[in-house]
């Protein structure tokens, strides 16, 4: 008894509590993070989960009350479909792909230099490849994106760091430009690009519309990232920047080789954010580029063209196909984002150099 | 020395330069304003104050003055219009709070370490990734087939359709004395949350980045000087996180005022068309842009002194 008061009263008796209230305070915490963080992740899950569940379902599965969720009978016919009908990897050719020629469809031109020989064929292999929705769609997204960070984190930085007469009301131009919703002013824009400068210099079904809106920050979006891009350069010590200055470099020096490398974290969130709307647009890219072949636009067609072709009046079979789409769609880009994961860690590392 | 120098070859001062310079970084976007942004905004204003008559024979359109008629029309003959900006101005009001604190925490929760957390990242990206038009017509489908299974939907599960059996909730409550206002504001907030939780993934990743920017020296200094946790949330985290906290109310104004009532009906608005009282068929065109354009106008209103409060409290590390 005396003992045990002893090692009571002593310090290592206080070491022991102490160390064993912060493990029970952190396994309780530890719970409910658990609790809240797999409650949410269920609550964004439950559509995806049903959505890929019954891709995979044939078509007794889906009549079937029995069967919830887990099929009976795998089968692969849904995505097989929807690859079909929304020219996922092969599409129409390289005479109705769109490239960013003004005035001038190369593509036709050559096709009908060559038609006769073997060199069609292979041309037209290698070209309905090109232009598969997806891979037609990556690259555009993925332009359009990069084209995005050059810009609009120029734009930022010169909105961030330089004090010049009417920043200020320049800037809420800026988030004006993302306040006013698009449609508003859609016509006006279309026949702008359909009458280029005036000119009848029809500029749709090209790249331009998109990559000219872009190129100077007025693109989709294009206001939310100038913002992201100025509030973070803010945020960083401007030490660096008078070191640099004070070492002789210039604005534009200073830009690409002491900002941007450390503001990875900035890009990065802009990277994904344009190339996510550019891929999943449908506004635009049915406005200006009626013709392409792209994921989002084949997506919501994509029910009527497997009902027409395949005569198929189902709901539930249309569904499942469509189901099997929004899988296909979905799945390059949550690839693309676990890839660019790393970076979001990296960009950890980066900024510890900065503090 | 290079101060003298560098001024004798351009023959600008210090601030000349930095004036210079900003204009140049910003150049493409001042092009982009003029000739895509103020030029179709001044046509579709010009809209506004015109009907739209389709020329059936050559194409293309006339413009035909009607002055202030269709500002008149959505005020005082409109049923609606006046209803739904009220309303979903007041939604704004409602969610941006509840969304900024959401994804905060979220973004808190997120970037501590722990097993599997690449996965979760993963998934809490899904939102972004499917808030297209294209996928969320097929959303609601497979929500109403994930509480109800495929042919049968009994009564029960027809209740919980958001997901969660508020009305027991609601009784639970009452039975307690709770006063009613704040049994609403709780119902509607579970009511809300599967919105909440797909409305809040930009700004998650957004706080994420934040939050990854945060040198950890800071809180190693703060620990060594024996800072609590608490203390580092509210002396580090929040300062830090604080210029894209304001991002992200103006993220979330603008997401949610475009998703909002009186923008849906602007745009279906748009292509239909309307009769005069003379008989002839005109776009709808002119009315749909003085609506798009008075609630852009309330929208930013609402922006400008949301912008401004905070602003006052945002903390810029220089």
């Amino acid at each position: 008894m005396t003992a045990l008061k002893a090692w009571m009263n002593s310090p290592s008796f206080d070491n022991t509590v102490q160390k064993w209230t912060g493990k029970v305070r952190d396994f309780i915490i530890g719970i409910c993070t658990a609790i809240i963080i797999i409650g949410v992740c269920y609550v964004i899950l439950s559509p995806v989960i049903g959505i890929v569940s019954t891709a995979f379902m044939t078509a007794e599965d889906m009549m079937n009350p029995l069967v919830f969720l887990i099929p009976q009978n795998l089968t692969l016919s849904n995505l097989n479909y929807a690859v079909t009908h929304m020219q996922y990897f092969r599409g129409p050719g390289l005479s109705d792909l769109i490239i960013p020629v003004v005035g001038f469809n190369v593509t036709q031109a050559f096709f009908s230099l060559v038609e006769g020989t073997f060199i069609y064929d292979a041309a037209n292999f290698i070209s309905s490849i090109l232009s598969g929705a997806l891979l037609q769609t990556l690259l555009f997204s993925f332009f359009l994106s990069i084209v995005n960070v050059i810009i609009c984190s120029m734009v930022g930085y010169g909105f961030a760091r330089f004090k010049f007469p009417g920043s200020n009301v320049l800037f809420a131009i800026v988030i004006l430009t993302i306040v006013v919703p698009v449609h508003s002013y859609m016509v006006p824009m279309f026949l702008n690009f359909r009458y280029f400068l005036g000119f009848d210099w029809n500029l749709l079904n090209t790249w331009w519309p998109l990559t000219l809106l872009s190129i100077t920050g007025v693109g989709i979006r294009s206001g939310l990232y100038i913002y992201i891009f100025r509030q973070f350069f803010r945020g960083l010590p401007k030490e660096i920047e008078e070191a640099a200055f004070i070492d002789g470099a210039g604005p534009l020096y200073t830009y690409t080789k002491v900002m941007m490398p450390n503001s990875v974290p900035a890009i990065v969130t802009v990277l994904l954010f344009s190339f996510v709307w550019h891929y999943n647009d449908t506004f635009f890219t049915s406005l200006f580029m009626n013709d392409a072949n792209f994921l989002s636009v084949r997506l919501m067609a994509l029910g009527g063209t497997f009902s027409v072709v395949e005569v198929v009046f189902s709901q539930h079979l249309i569904q499942m196909v469509v189901f099997g789409g929004v899988l296909l769609v979905i799945a390059p880009i949550l690839i693309i984002y676990l890839f660019l994961q790393r970076y979001f860690v990296e960009g950890l590392e980066r900024s510890g150099i900065v503090g | 020395m290079e101060k003298t120098l560098g001024q004798r070859r351009k023959g600008l001062s210090l601030r000349g330069r930095e004036v210079l310079s900003g204009f140049l970084f910003i150049s493409p976007w001042i092009i982009g304003i003029l000739v895509f942004f103020a030029l179709n905004l001044g046509q579709s204003i010009i809209f506004s104050f015109n009907n739209i008559i389709i020329d059936q024979e050559h194409g293309g359109f006339d413009l035909q003055w009607a002055g202030l008629s269709h500002y008149h029309h959505i005020f005082f003959v409109d049923g609606s219009f006046n209803r739904e900006l009220v309303e979903s101005i007041g939604q704004m009001l409602i969610n941006v709070p509840l969304i900024i604190f959401f994804s905060l925490f979220m973004a808190i929760l997120l970037n501590r370490a722990f097993l599997g957390r690449g996965l979760v990242r993963a998934i809490f990206f899904l939102p972004v990734i499917m808030a297209t038009s294209a996928i969320e017509g097929s959303l609601e489908l497979i929500v109403s087939l994930m509480m109800g299974g495929v042919t049968s939907v009994p009564p029960e599960i027809m209740r919980a359709e958001q997901g969660f059996d508020a009305t027991s909730i609601a009784f639970m409550l009452s039975e307690f004395g709770m006063p009613m206002v704040i049994i609403e504001y709780i119902i509607q907030a579970i009511a809300m949350l599967h919105d909440i939780i797909r409305a809040s993934g930009v700004q998650i990743l957004i706080f994420l980045a934040a939050l990854q920017a945060i040198p950890p020296s800071m809180y190693e200094v703060a620990q060594i000087e024996g800072a609590t946790g608490y203390e580092a949330f509210w002396k580090i985290t929040i300062p830090m996180v604080s210029p894209l906290i304001l991002t992200n109310v103006v993220y979330t104004i603008v997401d949610t005022f475009a998703r909002s009532e009186v923008i849906t009906s602007a745009r279906e608005m748009m292509f239909t068309t309307v009769s005069l009282a003379d008989g002839t068929r005109v776009m709808a065109f002119g009315q749909s842009s003085a609506m798009a354009l008075v609630s852009s106008l309330a929208a930013c209103a609402v922006l400008l002194i949301v912008g401004w409060a905070i602003s006052k409290y945002v903390f810029y590390y220089n």
